[in-house]
């Protein structure tokens, strides 16, 4: 195969993970929204914890997404 | 790579150009005045301009004082929050990340193509935020051995640990630990360098259709320069949810460090 080829099918292979990430960040919110409506009281207290662990989902998506621009622009 | 997918680079918007101060160098690295540095420094005066109008300390205060204020109050709270009544000392720091990041992404966004000038995303560049998270982690590193000297290690071994788990836990914790700033600065890198690059595609596909013909711009640049206004204000929703995260995650690090665990 060419390797010109191949860089772009290995940037294509990795927006896959952008996606996997993306089931995970919409995991994180989707649970937070149905247990805040179960208790909207102790909604508010929980944010941090919330955007934690969206950001730490958010960054695997990142990685992938940083894993087609080197295929892209730097290899 | 892309000058072949179209007339629009979508990364040309990232690259950093010399304003003036070409000739001027340190130990022979050229440190010009970069479009980057014109940012920076436009950020810290919109920053103190912001910050200067809010801080007249009126006993009843007006619009100005109390969006400052509640800006304030919104870190400290957060801070209160994250690391108590230690983490006092701490608040000017995380003000300072938070209000730098949130100002560069939120003038990155700006439309001042408008009036001819490109406006330079500055947190989109993984150098300016290493810095910012390398800061962040050798403040974490002084305090935490500054308070707790070598029982800081304790950090890497969760209560509970049962005694065979300690070595693997150790290592694994210390990985962890370690990779901190490296995932601090890529996220905020990531997260402006992809809603840009997004944007300026789109924009692409809205001139590139344009110019393909009536029918073409009706069915592709329309719906393009739609999902572009949607996308803009997504934007700025992440230019304030990575600015809060960077800041959020800054202090409970800095939480491990004063309080361990």
């Amino acid at each position: 195969m060419d390797a010109e080829a191949a860089k772009l099918i290995g940037a294509g292979l990795a927006a896959i993970g952008v996606g996997m990430a993306a089931l995970g960040v919409g995991n994180i919110w989707g649970s937070f929204l149905s247990s805040a409506l179960r208790n909207p009281a102790a909604a508010d207290g929980q944010q941090g914890r919330l955007l934690i662990g969206f950001a730490v989902t958010e960054l695997l998506g990142l990685l992938a997404f940083v894993v087609a621009m080197i295929l892209l622009f730097v290899v | 790579m892309a000058e072949e997918s179209g007339k629009i680079d979508p990364m040309h918007q990232f690259e950093v150009t010399p304003l003036f101060g070409q000739e001027w160098e340190i130990a022979g690295y050229a440190i010009p005045f970069t479009n980057s540095a014109l940012w920076m420094a436009l950020t810290l005066l919109v920053l103190w301009l912001f910050m200067l109008g809010g801080m007249k300390r009126e006993l009843i205060p007006g619009r100005w004082q109390m969006a400052v204020e509640g800006v304030t109050g919104f870190i400290s709270d957060m801070v209160d929050s994250n690391i108590g009544e230690k983490g006092r000392k701490y608040v000017p720091y995380i003000f300072s990340l938070f209000m730098f990041i949130l100002f560069a992404n939120m003038l990155g966004m700006l439309p001042t193509a408008l009036v001819g000038v490109h406006a330079f995303t500055v947190t989109s560049h993984l150098t300016v935020t290493a810095i910012l998270a390398m800061a962040t982690f050798l403040i974490v590193l002084v305090v935490g051995f500054g308070t707790h000297g070598i029982k800081f290690f304790g950090l890497f071994v969760p209560h509970g640990t049962p005694l065979v788990m300690i070595p693997i836990i150790f290592v694994i914790e210390l990985i962890s630990f370690l990779v901190r700033p490296f995932s601090l600065a890529v996220r905020l890198f990531v997260a402006m360098t992809a809603g840009h690059v997004l944007l300026k595609v789109l924009a692409g596909f809205v001139i590139n259709a344009g110019a393909a013909g009536a029918a073409t711009a009706a069915f592709v640049s329309v719906p393009s320069f739609i999902l572009m206004i949607g996308i803009s204000l997504l934007e700025v929703l992440i230019a304030f949810i990575q600015a809060y995260v960077f800041a959020l995650l800054a202090s409970s690090y800095l939480n491990d460090a004063i309080n361990l665990h």
